[in-house]
């Protein structure tokens, strides 16, 4: 294929973009609609995976020291935690420590308790993963000079569980609704170039080769889908970052949190693009095929 | 030139087209095929430019064997032909000019040829002043002299009409003749199928007859020898 060749089929791709009006406004306007709807999820589940993953780390395990525990003690079971390949870091805290974090929460109250303080020196330890939590908590709480091991353990089960599933069903989601977006896209594609095949027909007769024939169209469905593609490219950035300055201000500082649109939106907005010139490139593919048996 | 030896030709759904055809068509000969509607004569072209494939014997046009070419050989095959139709079959979409351009374009001509090309053969059908014109805004005689062009801009070593003046009043169908007639001077070889009795009888060239898929006579200035 030489190169006046390669210019000649951008030429007619383009060409036949103005020519064929209607059936290319159609098939952008598919590739639009569904890759908005497609933007629109991905968003949603970079923010339950951020949200979840956040909450996970959240999560750590409270190691009660017994009372009786002395200095000798406490360091031994400081050092056993500290050997666990589990875990991802820990954090000694002295009852004063605990104390004060008490008076700081929830008042001055608290501070009766200075003159006799009922609390345990505490040592806070994180999983590497969260999923682990339950079996580290009881291999804690098998080491001497634990009086007590305390990560919620009822709720935090539950909460993994719930974040796995909604994980579970937005992956399904985006799967089925990217399913929809190739069907539908490549669908009406088929049918720009069916009301082609005429055309198709006449290419080979005249003597022109598969490869001839097709790659213009190829160029074409190329060019749909990057057109398709800018709309929701535009509106994944532009919403999601004003839909971040309402609402990351309103939530600091609580448990939940959006993710910051950079770099997710480029990200997101680079996905939708390649997806757009792929479902493009295989519609077009896969429909000028059955025209160019002859 | 073409070559056809104990030809058959049945379609998928039974009907044999062509029950054992031989013929030698030689280099520059102007051929006329004739026959009833259904007798074969289209079956006979399209196997010639491999529209379709023999069921069995052998075909050789050109220094091809037609029917044991590859599919990726067929295009090559198709650019050494010319195939005029009946319907024209031009491309809506694109010019006159685009049109007749087209076919240099699938052999990756330097686009200085094809300019020079297709202004030539568009001065041979007497289009030049519709080049930028699309098909549906030509008359059907001018459409065909399009595909005319598109035809002979490759200079093919022959060139295939079935029925082209099938569709054109007698002025157009002559002039079409006339353009022909040029062309078969110039030394390309041409097999017309028609059922134009008043041409097959006014400018007298080889008349082979098909009927019910056999050749039933080959006659060299031979008549039209049917009564519509």
């Amino acid at each position: 294929m030489n190169i006046n060749t390669i210019r000649r089929h951008f030429r007619e791709s383009f060409r036949s973009l103005g020519r064929n009006g209607w059936m290319t406004f159609a098939s952008i306007s598919a590739v639009t609609v569904t890759l908005m709807i497609v933007g629109v999820f991905a968003m949603l589940m970079a923010n339950v995976s951020h949200i979840a993953s956040n909450l996970e780390q959240d999560v750590e395990i409270k190691v009660l020291i017994e009372l009786t525990a002395d200095a000798e003690a406490e360091q031994q079971l400081v050092n056993a935690i500290a050997h666990m390949p589990a875990i991802a870091d820990y954090e000694y805290s002295s009852k004063e420590q605990e104390l004060a974090t008490l008076i700081e929460d929830f008042g001055d109250d608290w501070k009766l308790y200075e003159q006799s303080n009922p609390l345990h020196n505490v040592i806070y330890v994180r999983a590497l993963q969260p999923k682990d939590i339950p079996h580290l908590a009881a291999e804690i709480n098998n080491l001497s000079n634990t009086a007590d091991v305390v990560y919620g353990e009822e709720k935090v089960e539950r909460l993994f569980d719930a974040l796995s599933l909604a994980r579970n069903i937005g992956f399904f989601l985006i799967v089925g609704l990217l399913f929809t977006a190739v069907f539908l896209i490549s669908n009406t594609i088929r049918i720009t170039i069916i009301a082609r095949g005429d055309e198709i027909e006449i290419m080979k007769l005249v003597g022109a080769t598969n490869s001839f024939v097709r790659m213009p169209f190829l160029l074409e469905g190329m060019w749909l889908g990057m057109l398709g593609a800018l709309i929701p490219m535009g509106l994944t950035i532009v919403l999601y970052h004003q839909l971040y300055d309402v609402v990351a201000p309103r939530v600091s500082g609580q448990l939940i949190e959006l993710v910051p649109p950079t770099p997710v939106v480029y990200e997101v907005a680079g996905l939708l693009l390649l997806l757009a010139i792929a479902i493009g490139v295989v519609g077009s593919f896969m429909s000028v095929r059955k025209f160019l048996r002859i | 030139m073409i070559e056809m030896q104990d030809v058959y030709k049945k379609y998928d759904n039974g009907m044999i087209a062509v029950k054992g055809i031989s013929v030698k068509i030689n280099k520059g000969e102007f051929v006329y095929v004739v026959g009833p509607s259904g007798a074969g004569k289209t079956t006979f072209i399209k196997l010639m430019y491999r529209e379709e494939r023999a069921t069995k014997g052998s075909i050789i046009v050109n220094n091809f064997n037609v029917t044991k070419l590859s599919d990726q050989k067929v295009p090559q095959l198709r650019r050494q032909l010319g195939v005029v139709y009946q319907d024209f079959k031009l491309l809506p979409k694109l010019t006159v000019y685009e049109n007749v351009a087209f076919a240099l374009e699938v052999t990756e001509a330097e686009p200085k040829v094809i300019r020079k090309r297709v202004a030539e053969v568009l001065q041979k059908v007497g289009l030049t002043k519709k080049a930028k014109h699309f098909p549906q805004e030509l008359s059907g005689g001018e459409q065909q002299r399009v595909a005319i062009a598109r035809a002979i801009v490759n200079k093919p070593a022959v060139l295939i009409a079935d029925e082209p003046t099938g569709n054109l009043d007698p002025d157009n169908a002559w002039s079409i003749m006339d353009i022909f007639n040029d062309i078969n001077q110039d030394g390309t070889t041409i097999v017309m199928a028609t059922h134009n009795k008043d041409i097959v009888n006014t400018m007298r060239r080889r008349v082979i007859a098909v009927e019910d898929g056999v050749i039933v006579r080959d006659e060299y200035g031979g008549d039209y020898g049917y009564e519509h």
